[in-house]
């Protein structure tokens, strides 16, 4: 088992390193995966303004680069340059902590996400309860911006956004439970590995309630990260923009980098969960098949796998990222007394149900699928026939 | 096996450094490239224009507060199942899977009796309704 990425080059590449060595492979590891994953999340507001103008008929930003594409950039270079007004009557030291918090949480989430089977920063073996806890400290991060700008706008944005992100954790984290107790582990891997390539073998239509957990989870961390319909945080037609509202220049673009890049991970770990994550069809993930066709030597034929592998991680995770913002610019927003009735009063008891449902499913079926289970009917029909 | 000599957290210690180096970074090499002019006015808090009044930091709606009473207890009980959840497969498969069915609903009987009580107290309801007691009642009229 590779436990992180140090130890996929290794037994790939088959050298010894000292630890020296292992600590700059990591570092680069690690620098690849955090500008990435920045690149991913200023890409992420590109698409935004890009989606949403599609979906209101306009054309979007258009002028930065082929259809606008650097826009970000030029975003990023304008907000660089802007001055940082931190107010008189704010906590100082906790106003410049909170956005720091909020992006180094986020950044931390990164190191679990299952990129392909080699390229998980570190595999840890709590991973999806890691993953859990670090996630946290971005409503930390939230709700210390609120507090902390001393403004009535932000207060309200910051106390709504703790309550929302803390109630959802519970039916996000009940979801995690049913897939866990489906699969056996906590490591991204091992959740990963309990499912195939093919959309059947994936945990989504493992059984009837994994399907309602998916859509509950998806509801769950569209909450988690404040977006539309749940971004009481920051409405911007109540609450001028919530919990930001007195960041500005680099301060505030961290909140707003934050978001996009939880909801990358976000994405990612629901594909992960649910859709199979880097699983790729007919095994061809795995650089033994490809070199016994190309008969290509295992160096290469492993590279392929593992990109075929982040391919499909990645065309699952842009997928879900891009219902993420059709949804945002779709639905209106929810109002706080309907926000907290549908987590606790539906999402949670559904949970509950579903965890039940799924520990007795396995515990009946001896973990078989709907599709299994299906298959084997069939098959008894069959033999039955043939007689 | 390769001879480095990392814990599996280390990795993970070494992310959050970077991490933290680099935002902080960016934020301390910005002063050198962005404006610093405050005044009174741009200092003061945004409140649609107006002069604020007051601060933020009063007495704040009670809901909030109840919402994270409720929600420790019930994160609490989701960590504590997580062991059961993990060993819920294992167990199965050697033929103890009733042993570990019934642990896993236990807790889960918990959890439940946990979301009755709270829906009964009308803990779950944003705006609760307050019935009042039938004396006032007769002296409201």
């Amino acid at each position: 088992m590779n436990t992180t990425i140090v130890s996929f080059f290794t037994s790939n590449l088959g050298i010894e390193v000292t630890s020296l060595q292992a600590f700059l492979i990591f570092a680069f590891a690690c620098f690849i995966v955090v500008n990435l994953c920045a690149v991913i999340g200023g890409l992420g507001t590109y698409a935004e303004r890009k989606i949403s103008a599609d979906l209101q008929m306009r054309i979007g930003p258009n002028r930065v680069g082929p259809f606008g594409i650097l826009q970000f950039l030029a975003d990023g270079v304008k907000l660089v340059l802007k001055e940082i007004i931190i107010p008189t009557q704010a906590d100082k030291m906790l106003f410049m902590v909170a956005p720091i918090l909020c992006m180094v949480g986020v950044f931390a989430t990164l190191a679990v996400v299952p990129f392909s089977s080699g390229f998980v920063l570190s595999d840890l073996n709590i991973g999806i309860f890691y993953l859990l806890g670090v996630s946290s400290l971005v409503g930390v991060g939230i709700f210390l911006g609120g507090y902390s700008s001393n403004s009535k706008w932000s207060m309200l944005g910051g106390m709504r956004g703790a309550a929302q992100i803390i109630s959802y954790e519970v039916p996000v984290t009940l979801c995690i439970l049913s897939i866990v107790v489906m699969a056996g582990g906590l490591s991204m891997t091992t959740l990963v590995e309990g499912q195939g390539g093919l959309p059947h073998q994936w945990y989504i239509f493992h059984n009837p309630f994994t399907f309602i957990g998916f859509f509950v989870f998806f509801i769950g961390i569209l909450a988690e990260t404040n977006r539309a319909p749940f971004d009481l945080p920051e409405a911007e037609s109540e609450l001028v923009s919530g919990y930001h509202t007195e960041y500005s220049g680099m301060a505030f673009s961290f909140f707003a980098l934050a978001e996009y890049v939880e909801v990358f991970v976000v994405c990612g770990v629901a594909s992960a969960l649910y859709l199979g994550g880097y699983k790729v069809p007919f095994d061809l993930g795995n650089g033994v098949l490809i070199s016994n066709i190309t008969g290509a030597p295992p160096i290469v034929s492993n590279g392929i796998g593992q990109l075929l592998q982040a391919g499909s991680f990645f065309t699952k995770t842009f997928a879900l990222y891009y219902i993420v913002i059709w949804i945002r610019w779709t639905l209106p927003r929810l109002r706080i007394d309907q926000l907290v009735s549908l987590c606790w009063k539906y999402l949670t008891p559904i949970c509950i149900f579903n965890l039940i449902a799924i520990a007795i499913w396995m515990w009946a079926f001896e973990g078989h699928s709907v599709y299994d289970l299906f298959t084997t009917w069939l098959h008894s029909l069959g033999g039955g026939g043939g007689h | 096996m390769s001879s480095f000599n990392l814990d599996v957290y280390m990795p993970v210690l070494i992310l959050v450094a970077f991490a933290v180096v680099m935002v902080v970074g960016v934020l301390v090499v910005g002063i050198l490239v962005r404006p610093n002019n405050p005044n009174d006015l741009k200092l003061s808090a945004y409140e649609c224009g107006e002069e604020p009044v007051g601060t933020a930091w009063s007495n704040f709606n009670i809901r909030f507060y109840v919402i994270a009473l409720i929600f420790i207890i019930f994160d609490v009980e989701g960590a504590l199942m997580f062991p059961v959840a993990v060993v819920f497969k294992k167990f199965n498969e050697i033929g103890e899977g009733t042993v570990v069915l019934a642990s896993l609903l236990l807790f889960i009987s918990i959890l439940i009796e946990g979301v009755v009580y709270c829906w009964k107290k009308g803990d779950l309801d944003w705006v609760r309704s307050y019935q009042l007691p039938e004396t006032e009642k007769e002296e409201g009229k």
